[in-house]
């Protein structure tokens, strides 16, 4: 380990410890350890099992006009874990995640290539109904963005618009649960959702996110707009989280991946995914030069 | 403890700001905002002091003038008679706001500016109902479905509609749009409220439009993102999301083309006709508040009549109506503001 690696020992092993206990306890296939190099461009992706692949990219490229913001990419990404996405600024870290759920959709210049498969199936195929897609992957945002709307409301709406017609109050009360905010607010279920603060916000919209039941919950930089408390609530929560859902999370705070994650993708300038595996090996023996220079601090 | 030569010199005197111009720049500023506040506040004066006249038979001035000059010549019954007539009631206003006659200047004559009124009121609702939903419908496409070179040129087109001069959208409405009314309803009049209501809601439509689009536009992406990421339709999107979250700029947008509605005049003007009419029948013709004061104004009545003094009442009545409307627009922006933001 490095002298600049400044993730205290303590948390650490807290963090082994718990990557090791949901592996053992939910018989995660662990990685291949022989490396399966797929080319010379992604020289350190450990590929996983098929059976738990959620998401795989094959060959996914991201052009913003004439700009290449992802390099061909190669990753299969495991269900029911946390895979963190580090990476230095405009690596191209939130331009993958956006391509899961088809956000890029929005940017008019975005061009994708190659293909991003969730459950096998290529999201950019013809026939897929992004509307559809976003139904079963759910996302957070970087800055907590409740609707003008009751707290209630907010809750239900993946729902409503789902055309759900069971119980409303449960399942709001469930994803309330689920978010560690229904104690907070169970007696202003009908305050607007904007009264909350930054961090119950954030959980909110975690809530907002969980209650239609997605498989996979995309998170890019939930905690960057709020304190350390509030950060800290949101990490236990991710923790929670992974017991069912596949959580991917986009952030720029290595601390907090090697806290949260089971696995870890480096992304580095240039939209080069570098490197990608268990998140422990990856901040305690990076196979790439560039990815040990990141993570000890010493560019980015 | 420092000296005071280490004191920094912040004092306007210790720099080279030169004081006068400041000073200056604020007078001529000031100025120009006066000019308006002092022109709006003359407004109020004529109009008032014309609708006292039209109420009490004398204006203010009038009254004032007249009693002056009568002590001034020395003759207090001539100041009494002034006094007398400028006390007296001509009109009443019960009479002007709830009768169902207008007719100030052929006998008999009536005053109930009803008809006026309800002639305003059509022109406004049935404007209102083509510019609302096409107006609002507008802006959604334009701030939600639109690509930013369709954006490109339709917003600046809307926006040449609402420059065209209203007169000649009276022409329009009636060598285009009564033409065709008449050939699905035969017997319709040259004048009808239909025509005019059409031409008044597309001239507003832009108005609207506009408006809520700058509104919408001004919705944060990371509403629309959260929708989005759940799985919702840009239609979902644009109903659930950007127009309640705009609903204060798209409400306040609804008010002002009302107003707008109700102190058009040119192409009602043209299209609606001279004849006041308390109808639902939207092929008749009618004859809104500001058709009537066009009406009077190029006509030959002389200065002092009733029908002159009508003018000022009428237009007093329209003043409040557009500036109550104004208000309530201040007010849902600011109340809207306050539970969105």
């Amino acid at each position: 380990m490095s002298d600049s690696y400044t993730v205290g020992d303590e948390r650490e092993n807290e963090q082994d410890g718990a990557a090791a206990d949901r592996a053992d306890g939910r018989n995660v296939s662990t990685p291949d350890p022989v490396d399966e190099t797929t080319g010379e461009t992604t020289p350190s992706i450990q590929h996983i099992a098929d059976a738990d692949t959620v998401i795989e990219a094959a060959d996914l490229t991201v052009h913003y006009g004439d700009v290449e913001a992802l390099k061909p990419v190669n990753v299969r990404l495991p269900a029911q874990e946390v895979t963190a996405i580090i990476g230095p600024s405009g690596c191209g870290k939130s331009t993958f995640l956006r391509c899961i759920n088809r956000m890029n959709d929005m940017v008019d210049a975005a061009r994708v290539g190659g293909e991003l498969r969730f459950r096998g199936k290529n999201v950019y195929d013809e026939d897929v109904d992004p509307v559809a897609l976003r139904r079963k992957i759910g996302m957070v945002f970087q800055k907590p963005n409740p609707f003008p709307k009751s707290i209630y409301d907010n809750v239900a709406y993946g729902l409503e618009i789902q055309g759900y017609d069971g119980d409303m109050d449960a399942r709001v009360e469930e994803a309330l649960r689920g978010a560690a905010l229904w104690d907070e607010v169970k007696d202003q279920l009908d305050e607007s959702g904007l009264d909350l603060s930054g961090g119950q916000q954030q959980r909110l919209c975690i809530a907002r996110a969980i209650a239609p039941d997605p498989e996979v919950i995309l998170m890019d930089e939930p905690a960057s707009a709020l304190d350390p408390v509030a950060t800290a609530k949101v990490e236990d929560l991710i923790d929670e989280l992974a017991e069912e859902y596949t959580v991917v999370i986009v952030t720029h705070n290595m601390q907090q991946a090697a806290r949260i994650s089971d696995k870890t993708a480096v992304f580095l300038t240039g939209g080069q995914l570098v490197e990608f595996g268990e998140t422990n090996r990856i901040f305690e023996n990076p196979e790439n030069q560039r990815v040990e220079d990141y993570i000890t601090g010493k560019f980015g | 403890m420092s000296g005071s030569s280490d004191v920094a010199d912040l004092t306007r005197a210790g720099s080279d700001i030169p004081a006068g111009r400041n000073l200056a720049v604020r007078g001529v500023f000031f100025a120009c905002a006066l000019l308006t506040v002092l022109t709006t506040f003359g407004i109020v004066v004529v109009l008032f002091d014309g609708a006292l006249g039209f109420f009490r038979e004398e204006t203010l001035f009038g009254l004032l003038s007249g009693v002056l000059g009568g002590v001034l010549a020395g003759s207090p019954a001539e100041a009494w008679a002034a006094l007398r007539t400028g006390l007296g009631t001509q009109v009443t206003v019960r009479e002007f706001l709830f009768g169902v006659e207008w007719s100030p200047i052929i006998r008999p004559r009536s005053y109930g500016v009803l008809p006026l009124l309800w002639g305003t009121m059509l022109i406004v609702v049935g404007s209102a109902l083509i510019a609302i939903p096409v107006g609002t419908a507008t802006a959604i496409y334009l701030s939600e479905y639109a690509d930013r070179r369709v954006r490109k040129v339709v917003k600046p087109t809307l926006e040449v509609l609402a420059g065209v001069p209203t007169i000649v959208y009276g022409f329009f409405a009636l060598s285009f749009i009564t033409p065709i009314i008449q050939r699905f309803f035969p017997g319709t009049g040259t004048f009808n409220v239909a025509a005019g209501a059409i031409v008044v809601g597309v001239m507003i439509i832009p108005m609207v439009s506009s408006l809520s689009e700058d509104a919408m536009s001004a919705v944060p992406d990371e509403l629309r993102n959260a929708a989005y990421g759940l799985g919702a339709t840009k239609f979902e999107v644009s109903t659930d999301v950007v127009v309640p979250a705009s609903l204060s700029g798209v409400m306040a947008s609804y008010i002002l083309a009302i107003s707008r509605a109700i102190g058009e005049t040119m192409a009602v003007t043209l299209a609606v006709g001279m004849q006041p009419n308390i109808t639902l029948n939207p092929l008749e013709q009618a004859q809104t508040m500001t058709a009537y004061m066009v009406q009077i104004g190029i006509s030959d009545v002389s200065v002092g009549s009733i029908g002159y003094q009508s003018l000022f009442a009428v237009g007093l009545l329209l003043f409040v109506m557009t500036l109550g409307m104004n208000l309530l627009s201040l007010w849902i922006k600011g109340r809207y503001q306050e539970a969105y933001r």
